[in-house]
């Protein structure tokens, strides 16, 4: 038997052997490595989950006409479509707006896909029904007020034609939108509709994007869309982006915090009992330097049980955590979370750094240990 | 040829002189009980000559070396290379089965050998007893053990202290046989005790008086002392315990 052999044999006896003794420097260490674990994932996890939160917001980018008068056609459509990454687009919803008469009272209208809204605006909240065929409108809850117009009831929309006339359409009110905005005084119907009733297909004033991505992301990605597409102004919704960026970092920071403090905490119960473990183990000390240990021996003794006992701890903690990390997610963000590889190496590195650091100051005490005690028997 | 020269050696604590002048010789191979009452300096002349402690005043040498010039370092390298430990409390290692505790001793000298410490198991009649762990042994056979240990390095010197202390009286005998049978090798011995039955054992008895030296009485039947020792070829240098063969320097 070499001494490495001997040596992993006398720690693993140690730990093992002793395990009554050392399953409170182990929980420790587990429930440190837990935590830490959890958090780091939650931590990883944020910009994600927390990018869907933000998406329920609306949109975080806009696309303009550069001129006044000008619209955005269908082709530019789908090639602004096509900068954005696939995975990152929520939702992309189109606006072509008009001014009509209802009750011979001036309202805007505007043609929109009621599909992408769904994505782009998820916090419409509708009575009644989204239309879904020709002839249904969704009207803002000021107008319907102002109108008396209510579910399924009929609304006469006038609007100028091509030729200077206005002309009236009846339409019926599929639901009322409540969104605590600007929008409860619109009407809105399906772009079909619209190009039905104004005679003409202009192309579209708006268009609102949900897109996926960081605040520094989506400037990049406004800038890009921006030089490719000189007809086109996109603009950031900077009260979603920037604040969705905010929240992130002190989010971020919060659990950093947490996370340093937690380790902070597992070091200082990890010394204590490891202190302890010293006081309870001065005979054996001084045994093993009475029969010949050099302090660098006990100090290797000691931080080999340490960093084995981390690593066991981080063992554990790398299973709870992510159960950990799971539940809080699922509570919180109502999501799964992932399981991040390379996050164990790192638990293992940190839950054996600490645990070894933790050790340091009890060691240090035990090779103070003076042997003559044990000859003395005291 | 003296293994251990004790000459002059004082030992203050702040006003009490723990030992006072203090001057003896242990030859190689030979066999001395050190006696004494409580307080006497028995275990703290143990401690210096094991280089555990330090004289205030005086030389120990212990084959050729004078210990009391040495540093910590020094002094833990010369405990691990030249001297064997036996306590009266056994001191093994809990957690560590009876042939773990032998090979404790080996690691930190050389290198772990367990064959060679369960023939050092066997030498003392523990050999079915080695994996067991200390709570699992008697007194008897944890004090057997602990010689094991002391013995496993082929020591050039074994230090005893109360050896029988907390043995029953079969296990004391069985004690002392493997003590007789380790100075009939050539083994080096010295056993601190307050037994006289133990003492009586020995070629000769220091006898210690409040810290001083009162006597030392010669067991008449080892006639001179260190006779059955050759002095050139003492128990170290013959390999400890004969049948295995000469000693390793790993």
């Amino acid at each position: 038997m070499n001494k490495r052999k001997m040596y992993l044999r006398m720690i693993t006896s140690s730990l093992m052997r002793r395990r009554s003794r050392m399953i409170i420097a182990l929980l420790a260490v587990a429930i440190g490595a837990t935590i830490f674990f959890g958090l780091a994932t939650i931590y990883i996890d944020i910009p994600q989950q927390m990018g869907q939160e933000f998406r329920s917001y609306g949109a975080n980018m806009i696309f303009l006409p550069s001129e006044d008068g000008e619209s955005i056609s269908d082709e530019t459509a789908d090639k602004l479509k096509g900068s954005i990454p696939e995975n990152d687009l929520v939702g992309m919803t189109p606006f072509r707006y008009e001014n009509v008469r209802i009750n011979e009272l001036p309202f805007m209208a505007a043609g929109t896909d009621f599909e992408q809204v769904k994505k782009t605006a998820p916090y419409w909240y509708i009575t009644g029904n989204t239309p879904s065929g020709e002839g249904e409108v969704l009207v803002g809850k000021d107008l319907a007020d102002t109108v008396g117009a209510g579910e399924g009831s009929e609304i006469f929309i006038k609007i100028e034609t091509g030729n200077d006339k206005m002309e009236e359409f009846t339409f019926t009110v599929a639901g009322i939108l409540q969104t605590g905005g600007n929008e409860e005084e619109y009407v809105f119907m399906s772009v079909a509709d619209m190009e039905r009733i104004s005679g003409t297909k202009e192309g579209y004033d708006v268009f609102e994007c949900s897109i996926r991505q960081s605040a520094q992301e989506l400037k990049a990605l406004s800038d890009k869309i921006g030089s490719e597409n000189p007809g086109v102004t996109p603009r950031l919704v900077k009260r979603v982006a920037e604040s969705e960026g905010t929240v992130l970092t002190k989010l971020q920071a919060l659990v950093l915090l947490v996370t340093i403090v937690v380790l902070g905490l597992t070091m200082v119960t990890v010394a204590t009992t490891m202190m302890a473990v010293v006081v309870e183990r001065r005979k054996e000390i001084g045994l093993k330097k009475a029969l010949g240990a050099s302090n660098g021996s006990i100090t290797g003794d000691f931080l080999g049980e340490g960093f084995f006992l981390g690593l066991f701890g981080g063992g554990i903690g790398i299973g709870l955590g992510f159960l950990f990390a799971h539940a809080v997610s699922l509570n919180v963000f109502s999501r799964t979370v992932f399981f991040h590889p390379v996050l164990i190496p790192i638990t293992l590195g940190i839950s054996a750094g600490v645990t070894i650091l933790a050790c340091l100051i009890p060691v240090r005490r035990a090779t103070d240990v003076d042997p003559a005690l044990v000859l003395k028997g005291e | 040829m003296n293994l251990l020269e004790v000459k002059n050696v004082s030992k203050i604590y702040g006003n009490l002189k723990a030992l006072d002048d203090v001057s003896f010789n242990v030859k190689k191979g030979e066999w001395v009980a050190i006696m004494g009452p409580s307080g006497s300096g028995k275990s703290t002349v143990m401690n210096i000559i094991g280089g555990m402690d330090t004289a205030s005043e005086g030389t120990v040498i212990l084959d050729g070396v004078d210990i009391t010039k040495e540093k910590d370092k020094n002094l833990t390298n010369i405990r691990r290379d030249k001297i064997g430990l036996i306590f009266q409390q056994f001191h093994l290692i809990n957690y560590l089965t009876a042939v773990e505790n032998v090979m404790v001793a080996q690691y930190y000298h050389s290198m772990p050998d367990e064959k060679e410490a369960l023939a050092a198991l066997e030498r003392v009649g523990l050999k079915e007893r080695a994996r067991h762990l200390p709570a699992q042994l008697s007194g008897g056979e944890q004090q057997r053990c602990c010689i094991a240990r002391a013995l496993i390095n082929y020591p050039a010197l074994i230090l005893a202290d109360e050896p029988t202390g907390n043995l029953d009286e079969a296990n004391e005998k069985k004690v002392l046989e493997i003590f007789k049978q380790l100075h009939d090798e050539g083994a080096t011995l010295i056993v601190v005790t307050h037994d006289i039955e133990v003492a009586e054992q020995a070629q000769r008895t220091i006898v210690l008086e409040h810290g001083r030296l009162a006597k030392i009485v010669e067991n008449e039947a080892f006639g001179d002392s260190g006779a059955n020792a050759p002095e050139e070829e003492g128990y170290a240098a013959k390999g400890g315990l004969g049948q295995y063969g000469k000693p390793k320097r790993r």
